[in-house]
């Protein structure tokens, strides 16, 4: 199964490259509301309390712009019926989930480091913690992002159904990563954030089971 | 000799209150074509994907048997071929592109020989490596025919198979319907006269109603 997901994550990268309808997007949407809020910001240097937050408001805003395409694009150019016809629900969404994982790394590490050169505050104290954090808060938000996309691609107003889906499942996901990002601001040893830490974990494991779980009768009208 | 077989048990489908049709009981043993029509909307497309396994039934189940063994959902796209006028294929793919994405994909060997015979049967060999956006409604027709037998299914469905195409097309269509249907299940649902010539029985679905 992993070839055959891996093949089907090539061709949406090739898709993507020819068509570009998520990077556009997404890259627009990083540059615009980093823009903004360094604008509004001014010179002020603003607390880690803060500075985290916003890091993950742009993190869940780029996710909402872009990680929807995977599903949505093969809806509206038709060919959903053509992948039924060519591979295995679990095929298709580990495809999917793999080409919305290396999507969603590779713009959060674009993200995380514009962040770090303009915000002031933005000063890691325990980088371990940031990284760990950084990486299960991007699968959590991928995984998430992905079988919500495949709920609300075969509907009429997906534009606005998607981020109204997504707030209460990622909420749980994003407060925790601020909260894990403001200990890695403040240099908090890991005894003290284990218990978060434990929260992210179990959050990636229960939307992965749950999605795979799930995906099967989304995917069959 | 196909050893496939298909067994229609007692499948209504219904959307929203609307009924489309119910209790259908057929079932296919032998390498046979078979045709399903009705007017417009009595769900001949809709008994197609059924068949398919790409939609599900409201009421009863279609079991897909190959060798006596009934085949698992999750492994019968590799024995459906399936074209109509609604499957749209990759649009920013050439032919061959599309089609060695779909093999990969399927985890099956693109078989050049095979297919270099299905371009030069719908006389699209010339156009194989133009971009499929590129092409006409019947070009692309013909290439579903390639997308549909590429992989050399048991059971070949076609949903309004001669749409979009013009006479040398059709001929061309039945030719290949003719052939296939020797040692494989081919099921055509149409209204057109031709199209069910081909057919040795045929479900009428405004009985089903």
């Amino acid at each position: 199964m992993i070839t055959k997901s891996y093949s089907l994550f090539v061709k949406d990268v090739k898709s993507e490259l020819r068509t570009r309808y998520a990077i556009n997007s997404l890259v627009m949407f990083i540059l615009v509301a980093i823009s903004a809020i360094l604008f509004s910001i001014g010179n002020e240097k603003i607390q880690p309390e803060l500075a985290a937050g916003l890091y993950w408001v742009v993190i869940f805003f780029s996710a909402m712009s872009g990680l929807s395409r995977a599903f949505v694009s093969e809806e509206e150019k038709g060919t959903t019926l053509t992948l039924q016809l060519i591979a295995s629900p679990d095929t298709v969404f580990t495809g999917k989930l793999l080409f919305n994982l290396i999507l969603t790394f590779l713009i959060n590490i674009i993200v995380t480091f514009i962040y770090a050169a303009f915000f002031e505050g933005f000063v890691i104290n325990n980088f371990v913690l940031f990284i760990i954090t950084f990486i299960f808060g991007n699968i959590g938000l991928a995984i998430s992002s992905t079988i919500i996309a495949s709920i609300i691609a075969k509907s009429g107003s997906k534009g606005t159904l998607y981020p109204v889906l997504s707030f209460p499942i990622l909420l749980p996901l994003i407060l925790t990563c601020v909260q894990l990002n403001i200990f890695s601001i403040d240099g908090t040893s890991f005894d003290n954030v284990l218990y978060e830490l434990a929260i992210v974990v179990s959050y990636d494991i229960i939307m992965i089971t749950v999605s795979y779980l799930l995906f099967d009768y989304i995917w069959k009208e | 000799m196909n050893s496939y077989s298909l067994e229609i048990k007692n499948i209504s489908k219904n959307f929203g209150r609307r009924l489309i049709f119910q209790n259908i009981n057929y079932s296919i043993n032998s390498n046979s074509v078979v045709g399903i029509s009705g007017n417009n909307g009595s769900g001949k497309s809709t008994l197609i994907k059924i068949i398919a396994g790409v939609l599900a039934p409201n009421q009863g189940e279609i079991i897909h048997s190959f060798e006596s063994k009934k085949i698992a959902d999750d492994k019968l796209f590799n024995h459906i071929g399936f074209v109509s006028p609604y499957l749209i294929l990759y649009e920013e793919f050439s032919a061959v592109e599309n089609l060695k994405i779909f093999s990969k994909i399927r985890g099956i060997e693109y078989d050049t020989e095979y297919i270099k015979m299905l371009f030069n049967k719908t006389n699209l060999y010339s156009r194989r490596k133009d971009i499929v956006k590129t092409y006409s409604s019947g070009m692309k027709q013909r290439l579903k025919f390639i997308f549909a037998l590429m992989h050399k299914p048991d059971l070949l469905l076609l949903d309004e198979p001669t749409s979009n195409l013009d006479n040398e097309g059709k001929d061309s269509v039945y030719s290949i319907v003719s052939e296939y249907s020797k040692n494989n299940i081919v099921i055509i649902a149409s209204n057109e006269d031709l199209d069910l010539k081909l057919c040795s029985d045929i479900l009428y679905l405004e009985n089903y109603k």
